[in-house]
């Protein structure tokens, strides 16, 4: 314990802590490439990054969300609000239909925020009680799988440009919006002043719940676009599975991509990095035939791993 | 103090370096037993990094330390606290959310059968060792619902409780009322005849005299001078901190407050800045009424615990109000909102800067820009040219020491962190600031431009309602002074008044009466 000094271990912890994602994926790329047969495959890349799409866009939210020292655990059940809305009012054409579910999802984030904000619940609580209760709503709403033959919904999912998919365009400029968002804009600092130190930001004016509400709507409202969009891949609405345990992912892929759950800091490259990474991590282990459960335990490790590297910065 | 005994406590020349800064550059300091050592130097000299090295927060890159006569190396700060190293940090670091007690006889609760803590005995206890200090409370509320100054007294409290050889007290006294100031030396001088070495870092320089025997300044992370302090003259003492010349301090001065106080100006027909009415709170306040005129200093004495913080948060609406209203240039306030309060031009430098004031993670550059972001955007986008400018400014104007505007605000030394505090409120230009102890933890000559910027600013139409635990700043800084105590306001001194004898006369005259 006498010794001097350690600061390469400290140099390379800091190291791992801001480009660690981007390093994980490129290894695995890599590895993909030189052991894995088709994998350079123009086909097998898109089927990657339409699935990850949708956990992208909702791990947007739910970064906006932690950085706030909060939590969304409702976004799987807002998905299914969503495909159910869309189904209902598909007779009035796909973009009525898109914006009632869009428009569902604020309502939900609304619900969420506004027992966050104004009444103080935690944000476990008042989104945990979100998860049950919206869901069980989307169930009324649309009891069985519908499927559906809208050509606009189905283009939406299921149509490129010049070469890429729709859904990922979406979510690729979703994230620079939200990058944006996050970095240039006084309601991007704020957002994270507030995770960084709720009481200080009050007393320097910030309009502290005003911002908490936006954050849960704007989450609600990924949520219900990410819904949409999944709906119009599968071609039907399914609101009784459709985004289960995708709040699992979403927070996966936020805290492997370094964001802390403490709050105040927020990282939207890194946390699609981190998306990116558990979709390439399972994809590689189905392709060498490993079984599902290791592909768990796995993402566990790396889960850990990140945890650990983004554990508050020690001071020695 | 016996000169002759081997000091307990030795650092040899230690150094510490950060990402861009050389905090501890070969600094030499020998603890003798029975001894109170002064560390002082300016804001950034590396006097609490020191203190971390001695108490294992931080690894020294360089150096050893000597504890007890061999080499040492504490892992953590709880190894230097088994090894009977006991410090108090200059931010107050106990747990906020439980309760007096708890934080008090963490760790060595007493305990009845079968192990479970012993509440009840616990609560006793803690009530009659903080009573021993002069505090009296409900140690069963929460840490964080007291002010800062009690929760110096609880740090210290505990700090002395635990069996130590070496008390370390990284400015104590920064938020302590004069009476509380003599309750802590008391214990000082009792530690001395135990034997016990002190560490004593303040930029209060009457205190250093009249408790430590010796003292080690530091500059630049180097030891600028070690030896006898009464020997030393104070203006010497300021100069080996700035490290000037002598007759530079003697003739360039330290200016403070330097205006003359203004007589209660003809005040027909004009408003008040800011009129305070009937501010109350459940065992809080009781009535308060406040008023500042533009271009007026307005000082809250009183003791701890009397309503003063409150006071100020209540005006800002930081603090829910039972009753009583706030009125702006003629305008009332929307009650608790803080935002409100700010958009009329009422803003609080509060008084806790690690839980109320910065925001830790945060770049300096962000802190400072924090409440003005709205000036310093255009359709909510934030306009970096604008906040570098205002950043570079107050930067230079306040003397503010960071690595670089980028670097994160927690790493900055205390004093540091207090100028960003006053920067982010200047920077908005607020039309009345209240300050909540703006000078805690900073260094003279620092101390002495933040004073004679609130001066330059009253003149220019400011109203500044200022607290201060250091009377003498109190009395040169404020044209009027309202005494508070137990949330009511019992006098008021204006004029040729405004002095200390007097305000410390008014709090003790009520307090007799009503402790009748
Ligand atoms: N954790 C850290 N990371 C980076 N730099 C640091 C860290 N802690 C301290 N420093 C730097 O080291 C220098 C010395 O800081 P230190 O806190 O020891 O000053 P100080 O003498 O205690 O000042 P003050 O009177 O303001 O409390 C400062 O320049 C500070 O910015
Ligand atoms: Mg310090």
């Amino acid at each position: 314990m006498a010794e001097a000094v350690a600061p390469p271990g400290r140099r390379v912890l800091a190291w791992a802590q801001e480009y660690g994602v981007y390093a994980a994926v490129g290894v695995l790329l890599l590895f993909n490439v030189l052991f894995t047969p088709h994998f350079l495959d123009v086909a097998n890349f898109r089927t990657q990054l339409v699935q990850v799409a949708p956990i992208v866009i909702v791990s947007l939210g739910m970064a906006l969300v932690i950085g706030t020292q909060g939590i969304d655990l409702s976004v799987g059940s807002v998905m299914s609000l969503a495909a159910a809305l869309v189904a209902l009012y598909l007779g009035y054409g796909a973009w009525p239909a898109l914006l009632v579910a869009l428009a569902g999802g604020a309502v939900a984030g609304t619900a969420g925020g506004a027992l966050v904000a104004y009444v103080g619940v935690q944000p476990i609580v008042a989104t945990l009680a979100l998860l049950v209760g919206v869901r069980g709503l989307a169930n009324v709403l649309v009891p069985q799988l519908v499927e559906f033959r809208n050509p606009d919904l189905i283009a939406l999912g299921s149509a490129s440009l010049s070469g890429v998919p729709v859904i990922v365009v979406i979510a690729a400029v979703l994230t620079l919006l939200m990058a944006f968002l996050v970095r240039r804009t006084t309601f991007g600092r704020q957002v994270v002043a507030i995770g960084g130190n709720r009481a200080a930001s009050e007393l320097s004016g910030l309009p502290v719940r005003r911002v908490l509400l936006l954050v849960y709507v704007i989450s609600g409202v990924l949520a219900a676009l990410a819904g949409v969009l999944a709906t119009a891949r599968l071609q039907a609405s399914d609101p009784t599975s459709l985004g289960l345990f995708i709040e699992l992912s979403a927070i996966t892929a936020v805290v492997v991509g370094g964001t802390p759950l403490s709050g105040g800091r927020i990282r939207v490259l890194s946390t699609v990095m981190g998306a990116l990474l558990m979709q390439l991590l399972s994809a590689t282990l189905i392709k060498h035939n490993l079984p599902q459960s290791w592909t768990q335990i796995v993402q566990a490790v790396i889960i850990l791993a990140a945890v650990y590297a983004t554990r508050e910065r020690g001071t020695r | 103090m016996s000169q002759s005994a081997a000091p307990v406590l030795e650092a040899r020349q230690i150094s510490k370096r950060f990402p861009g800064v050389v905090a501890l550059d070969g600094v030499s300091l020998a603890l003798l037993p029975g001894e109170v050592h002064a560390l002082v130097g300016e804001n950034g000299a590396g006097k609490s990094t020191l203190i971390k090295v001695f108490t294992g927060v931080h690894r020294p890159d360089g150096g050893e330390l000597i504890y007890n006569g061999s080499p040492t190396a504490f892992g953590t700060p709880l190894d230097a606290q088994r090894a009977g190293i006991s410090t108090i940090y200059q931010e107050v670091n106990l747990v906020p959310m439980m309760s007096v007690a708890r934080n008090l006889m963490l760790g060595r609760e007493p305990r009845g059968r079968l192990g479970v803590i012993d509440t009840a005995r616990m609560y006793g206890e803690a009530e009659r060792i903080l009573a021993g200090y002069g505090v009296v409370t409900d140690v069963r509320r929460p840490l964080r619902t007291l002010g800062m100054g009690v929760q110096q007294m609880v740090a210290l409290a505990r700090a002395v409780a635990i069996d130590a050889r070496v008390v370390i007290m990284d400015e104590p006294t920064s938020s302590l009322e004069p009476r509380e100031v003599e309750t802590l030396f008391s214990v000082i001088r009792k530690l001395k005849d135990d034997g016990i070495a002190v560490v004593y870092v303040s930029h209060r320089l009457d205190e250093l005299y009249e408790v430590c025997d010796r003292v080690t300044v530091l500059r630049d992370g180097r030891v600028a001078h070690t030896g006898p302090l009464a020997e030393l003259e104070r203006l010497k003492l300021i100069a080996l901190m700035l490290g000037r010349d002598l007759d530079e301090v003697r003739t360039g001065g330290l200016t403070r407050f330097s205006r003359d106080r203004r007589q209660a100006r003809d005040r027909d027909g004009a408003q008040p800045a800011v009129r305070a009415e009937g501010l109350t709170r459940r065992q809080v306040l009781r009535g308060v009424d406040v008023s500042v005129w533009p271009g007026e200093v307005v000082g809250l004495g009183g003791l701890l615990g009397a309503g003063r913080s409150e006071t100020a948060k209540g005006i800002v609406g930081a603090l829910p109000l039972d009753a009583g209203r706030v009125v702006v240039a003629g305008r009332p306030l929307r009650t608790g909102s803080t935002t409100a309060a700010i958009r009329a031009g009422v803003s609080l430098l509060p008084e806790d800067r690690k839980a109320e004031g910065i925001i830790p993670a945060l770049s300096v550059r962000e802190n400072i820009a924090l409440a003005a972001l709205p000036s310093l955007s255009r359709a909510g986008v934030v306009s970096d040219a604008k906040i570098d400018k205002i950043v570079d400014v107050f930067m230079r104007r306040l003397r503010i020491k960071a690595a670089s505007p980028d670097q994160p605000v927690q790493e900055l030394s205390g004093g540091n962190q207090q100028k960003v505090l006053l920067a982010r409120w200047l920077a908005i230009r607020p039309k009345i600031l209240l300050l909540d102890e703006p000078t805690r933890g900073i260094d003279v000559g620092a101390k002495a431009e933040v004073q004679a910027l609130v001066d330059e600013l009253a003149e220019e139409g400011l109203g500044v309602l200022l607290i201060s635990s250091d009377l003498e700043e109190l009395v040169e800084g404020a044209d009027r002074i309202l005494v508070l105590r137990e949330g009511e306001v019992v006098g008021e001194l204006s004029g040729d008044d405004v002095t200390e004898d007097k305000i410390m006369a008014s709090i003790a005259e009520r307090g007799a009466e009503s402790d009748g």
